[in-house]
């Protein structure tokens, strides 16, 4: 655990990077970006809370219970979602169209609407879970062997 | 707008790259130094597969406030993603195997865990 | 000794074949690519995707199979990273 000065500022930066991830995940149609990106963004802020505070502490908040169910999660959105317009083909964009996600946009260069991109912003989301998940679980893991010789459990 | 590059220079940057790391597999004998080199050698690999698919004078491939002028292709940029996630989850692994070897034989030499032993 | 020359031998070459491939005649010049496939997706991914980022619609419908063997990657390296770096306490227990 390093000195007062370091948890203080970690505590109050970690929102910020949490915002940000969420930004760059959620406007993946529009901007560049999407799932992997934010999802990179969001580990790096767990990082840096590994780093402040000892592996001990953050194990604590951090169960292998809750990571596990959100990867699962995730996972299954994926293949849900591509499944479920088996009427034409395997992989079919069926919210083309439809007023939840389907508003086809001007041709050419423009201010977007956040309504568009059919299947994609819910792809995004499944995505990022899964990346979140995964890479906290490998980095949390790694930290805890190298530290107290303790298994995980 | 912009004429020939001389002698393809970012192609022969990511080729000198893949040389430099073929130098550190074939003659160093410590394992970190090693999946270092496996690591440069990726990235090598996407450099050039970024550099394949730029058209003179281009700009991002995406529509919201684009500006004027042709647009770089996009299907390079998505393989090149998909490759840095697939290095990113087998460097993991390599170096928790790592780690493995070196509590079972105590040393980083690649020399003494070479003969398999029962 | 004599695998020190080998090992050079083979690098000079690999090298040299490398450079070879990458420079001006046999590689074609840097900024003008052949485009067919890649004219088409930058036309008519608006009205087929109604998508204003062509690189995610790219990745998450024209090749959405690949985007799924990568999520499956994803998942077995994390399974296996965390398999290996459980099983060391049977074996202080057994020893």
């Amino acid at each position: 655990m390093l000195t007062k000065i370091v948890r203080t500022v970690a505590n109050q930066l970690i929102v910020f990077i949490l915002i940000f991830g969420l930004y760059v995940i959620a406007h993946g149609h529009l901007t560049p970006g999407g799932g992997f990106q934010g999802g990179a963004v969001i580990v790096s802020g767990v990082v840096m809370m590994l780093v402040a505070f000892s592996s001990q502490e953050l194990k604590k908040s951090l169960r292998e219970r809750v990571l596990s169910i959100m990867e699962s999660t995730g996972a299954l959105i994926l293949i849900g979602l591509s499944l479920a317009g088996i009427g034409t083909v395997f992989a079919y964009n069926f919210l083309v169209g439809t007023p939840i996600f389907g508003r086809i946009p001007d041709f050419g260069p423009g201010p977007g609407d956040f309504w568009t991109g059919g299947v994609v912003p819910l792809m995004n989301l499944a995505v990022g879970l899964k990346v979140v998940a995964g890479l906290s679980a490998v980095v949390l893991a790694l930290a805890l062997f190298a530290s107290g010789e303790e298994v995980e459990e | 707008m912009m004429e020939h590059i001389p002698l393809n220079f970012p192609f022969l940057a990511a080729a000198l790259l893949v040389g430099i790391s073929f130098y550190i597999i074939i003659f160093k004998r410590n394992l970190i130094k090693l999946i270092m080199g496996i690591a440069m050698m990726a990235s090598g690999v996407n450099l050039f597969l970024v550099a394949l698919g730029y058209r003179a004078g281009g700009g991002a491939p995406i529509y919201t406030d684009a500006p004027e002028g042709p647009m770089v292709l996009p299907v390079p940029q998505a393989l090149t993603l998909t490759s840095i996630v697939i290095n990113v989850a087998v460097l993991a692994l390599m170096l928790t195997i790592v780690i493995r070897i070196y509590r079972h034989t105590g040393s980083l030499d690649s020399e003494k865990s070479r003969k398999m032993k029962g | 000794m004599k695998r020190q020359v080998t090992g050079l031998v083979l690098l000079l070459v690999l090298v040299a074949f490398l450079v070879w491939g990458v420079l001006p005649p046999t590689m074609r010049d840097f900024g003008y690519p052949p485009s067919d496939m890649d004219d088409y997706i930058i036309e008519n991914a608006q009205e087929e995707t109604a998508n204003n980022n062509v690189v995610a619609s790219v990745v998450f419908d024209y090749r959405l199979v690949d985007t799924l063997g990568e999520a499956t990657i994803l998942f077995t390296a994390v399974m296996g990273v965390l398999l290996l770096l459980r099983a060391s306490k049977r074996k202080e227990e057994s020893s």
